[in-house]
């Protein structure tokens, strides 16, 4: 299978900081691509070395077989770009942004941008300055979606939008995925990543520190548990592959590698359960389990969106 | 917790962010009064002189019209009132209404004012503050300027008269700049509103002045300003008028304020259409419909100034001497035409404010960029240079639409006034010839844009040099070569003089070649 992207030992430095670090990244053709990490870590820096809109200062990047640097133009007819902060122009209205941005790309299906309108219910005769975070991001998603492309570069296209307007889009994408369209999702919305996404990337101060199938990367994961048992559940502390534990009384809570569930579970019963829950290993563990260690422990759970699931 | 909680914390912030903008303002308004007094000390050193040059000017409307009344030209002080003070009071009247903008309505737009005023901040901290700022600024200049004089030994009630004129104008627009934030959502919009308000306060106070009754002047904070007569008898009660004013627009603006929602302008924003028209196509399209207000604005103000100073341009006739030491300090030598060498003067002052478009337009290439609309575009099959050229054509086609809007107010303000058809085409050239000029100001702005993006806005300090230049070159007697370095002194003075086609493509070249440095430079360079 043919890269859309390929990035290799990418580095950018502005000034003394280093915000690439010898970058990996690979994105297939049809799959869409969660790129996750935290706050300043490289994400956007990473997308605007994509687009062209700045230099490598070493490294090798390739997009849709060609150079996003020196034929920024030409590859640029054959993808569409959502940035993260969008910022429309205060006295031309929603219309007419998608209207120009469509026209520059070489014209866009009337019906298309109809029918996005209406699902993402956009007024677009609103001026650019009226529009609060939220629909200032629809207008580039309808710009972005409706163009006919082969790639689509989304900066945390959905961190204004309303829970049903979530739903919208995620419905779009499944379409593009459909449709055999690439896209390269930056996200914090891991719930909307491990709904959409083959394959993953999660970087951490300009390099990428996983990367691969999602279905892959949780085989290293755990499962949580909160179980209310007879006898005391403290012996569980000394089983392999038993982390996290809390003991309070009868009840405990704790992690359990994968690998050694069947042992812990056997154990688990042999105690006598009164209740038991357990959730799946979600991206939100895996994405704890990189960055969590170094979060203040105040932090880390509002860090964390969908973390209740 | 009242509406003026957080006002001193504001008002640091303010200054804070301002610490180099204040201080250069008031260094430049106080030292272009001193400079003008020691300059003129040097250039007429006894009554005589002053005497000799008073009576060449003192009957001239056109000098009338552009300074103001001349009133007690034999001393030093008199000379220094007379050249400074119109000019100057605008000029603080604009630094007062953009400090005023830039802290409003500016921070308003950009959301910076909701953030603060989550916090314990009163309703009406930030304009007060902004207020505060702009008053502080103002009367700096006016302690400044007048302690300067003092120092080169003029009268001291004199002095602290001149400067308290200037300082009482930029309080006046200060508060102008206050009541024009209240009304439009946008910042260009307010900068647009108020500095229209003091462009009429200039021309009804020229034309008052030059009417010679000067009954108009009295409409204009200007013509107050003025009416103090620094070293001529001063009178005190005109700041007075001055002081209510400012007050009264500032109560004004705080009426305003209550009766609108953070965010929100006076002046409603309407829908737009749902669909494109079909001009908004491509980068040009763009960058024409995002400058189409300013070309629209800059272009009727500069006809109307047109018009009001060809009107003057019969009258100027009437100057009985042509004096050497007139055509030292004002015109650039012509051929005897009194009339021409007007025009050559004026053409070459409203060139000058023109340029003030071209480099706001050039200037635009930096302000997308920043405010993040550059990013999306280049994301789409639009090239660099193509995008920076539009914006440059509107820079450099708008210019010569400027000079065209001047010359064809002088112009047929003059050809009815002479009775002169052919006039009117004839001083549309004439100003067109300024084109190259205002042409290498703009190409600074693209080169700057280039290649230090982030010092893109020192491009009006070229325009701040030449104007300086121009007003006060031949006075100092500055270095051939200092003179030589505004494209403004080698544009030949038209209509007095023929037009000479060398230094016009010289300074074209220069315009294309920096022009184009700053294109490559954009197209090598980081975005954002």
């Amino acid at each position: 299978m043919t890269n859309a992207i390929s990035v290799s030992n990418l580095v950018k430095t502005f000034g003394r900081t280093r915000a690439l670090d010898g970058l990996e990244l690979s994105v297939e053709a049809g799959e869409v691509h969660g790129f996750l990490g935290p706050n300043g870590a490289g994400k956007s820096t990473t997308i605007r070395v994509l687009l062209g809109l700045i230099g490598a200062d070493s490294g090798t990047v390739r997009l849709l077989g060609g150079d996003p640097w020196a034929d920024a133009v030409d590859l640029h007819r054959r993808l569409a770009y959502v940035p993260g902060d969008v910022s429309l122009w205060p006295n031309l209205s929603g219309g007419e942004t998608i209207d120009l941005l469509g026209r520059l790309r070489g014209g866009l299906d009337p019906r298309r941008r109809a029918e996005l309108l209406e699902r993402f219910e956009l007024d677009p005769t609103k001026k650019g300055r009226a529009y609060s975070k939220g629909n200032r991001q629809k207008v580039a998603l309808v710009a972005a979606l409706a163009a006919d492309v082969e790639l689509l570069i989304l900066d945390e296209p959905t961190s204004g939008l309303d829970p049903l307007m979530e739903a919208v889009f995620q419905e779009c994408i499944g379409e593009l995925k459909a449709a055999g369209r690439t896209v390269l999702l930056s996200s914090h919305i891991l719930a909307e990543v491990e709904a959409l996404c083959d394959r993953v990337t999660i970087i951490r101060a300009g390099r990428a520190v996983e990367s691969g199938r999602l279905a892959d990367l949780r085989h290293f994961s755990r499962t949580s548990f909160v179980v209310e048992t007879v006898e005391s559940p403290a012996g569980l502390a000394d089983l392999g592959g038993v982390h996290n534990l809390h003991v309070d009384g009868r009840q405990a809570r704790f992690d359990v590698d994968s690998g050694q569930l069947d042992a812990v579970l056997r154990e688990v019963t042999r105690l006598g359960v009164r209740s038991l829950t357990s959730h799946p290993p979600t991206l939100e563990e895996l994405f704890l389990r990189h960055y969590g260690d170094e979060l203040h422990p105040a932090q880390a759970p509002v860090a964390v969106p969908g973390a209740t699931r | 917790m009242s509406a003026l909680t957080g006002t001193a914390a504001l008002t640091r912030l303010m200054l804070r962010r301002d610490r180099v903008l204040v201080p250069l303002c008031i260094l430049f308004a106080a030292g272009f009064v001193i400079l003008t007094a020691s300059s003129f000390q040097s250039l007429y050193p006894t009554a005589a002189d002053r005497a000799d040059f008073a009576a060449t000017i003192e009957s001239n409307t056109t000098f009338t019209a552009l300074y103001g009344p001349a009133r007690a030209l034999d001393t030093i002080g008199g000379l220094t009132a007379w050249r400074t003070g119109s000019t100057l009071a605008a000029i603080v009247g604009l630094m007062s209404l953009l400090l005023v903008g830039r802290h409003t309505r500016a921070e308003e737009q950009r959301g910076q004012t909701e953030l603060l005023r989550a916090g314990a901040v009163g309703r009406h901290a930030p304009l007060t503050a902004a207020l505060a700022v702009a008053a502080a600024t103002d009367v700096a200049i006016a302690v400044a300027g007048a302690l300067g004089l003092i120092a080169l030994g003029l009268p001291a009630a004199g002095s602290l008269a001149l400067g308290a004129s200037l300082g009482a104008a930029g309080l006046v627009f200060a508060g102008a700049g206050a009541v024009a934030a209240q009304l439009t959502e946008s910042a260009r919009g307010a900068y647009g509103i108020a500095g229209a308000a003091l462009g009429a306060a200039f021309v009804v106070r020229a034309a008052g002045d030059a009417g010679g009754g000067g009954a108009l002047s009295w409409l204009s904070p200007l013509g107050w300003a003025k009416a103090t007569h620094a070293f001529g008898g001063e009178r005190w009660w005109p700041l007075l008028l001055c002081v209510a004013a400012a007050a009264l627009l500032a109560a004004a603006a705080f009426a305003l304020l209550a009766r609108r929602d953070l965010g929100a302008g006076l002046i409603a924003s309407r829908p737009g259409p749902p669909v494109a028209g079909p001009s908004l196509r491509g980068t040009f399209g763009l960058a024409f419909r995002l400058q189409r207000g300013a070309l629209l604005a800059w272009s009727t103000g500069l006809f109307l100034t047109g018009l009001m100073l060809g009107s003057l341009g019969q009258n100027a006739g009437d100057l009985i001497d042509s004096s050497k030491s007139i055509a030292d300090v004002l015109t650039q030598a012509g051929d005897g035409n009194l009339v021409d060498s007007f025009f050559a003067g004026v053409l070459v002052l409203t060139a000058l404010i023109a340029s003030g478009y071209t480099i706001s337009s050039g200037l635009r290439l930096r302000a997308e960029e920043t405010a993040g609309h550059l990013e999306p575009l280049l994301a789409s099959p639009v090239g660099r240079r193509r995008w920076a050229a539009s914006h440059v054509v509107m820079a450099m086609g708008g210019s010569a639409l400027m000079l065209v809007a001047v010359g064809a107010g002088m112009g047929l303000a003059h050809a009815i006034g002479s009775g002169d058809a052919s006039q009117l085409p004839r001083l549309v050239g004439a100003a067109l010839a300024q084109l190259p000029a205002l042409w290498v100001l703009g190409a600074i702005a693209v080169a700057l844009f280039g290649l230090v993006p982030r010092a893109a806005a020192a491009a009006w300090a070229a325009l701040a040099g030449c104007f300086v230049l121009w007003m006060l070159g031949p006075l100092l007697h500055t270095p051939a070569w200092l003179m030589d370095l505004s494209p403004f002194e080698h544009v030949p003075a038209v209509p007095a003089t023929a037009v000479a086609a060398g230094p016009l493509l010289a300074l074209t070249a220069i315009a294309v070649a920096l022009t184009g440095t700053g294109l490559v430079a954009f197209s090598r360079r980081d975005v954002g």
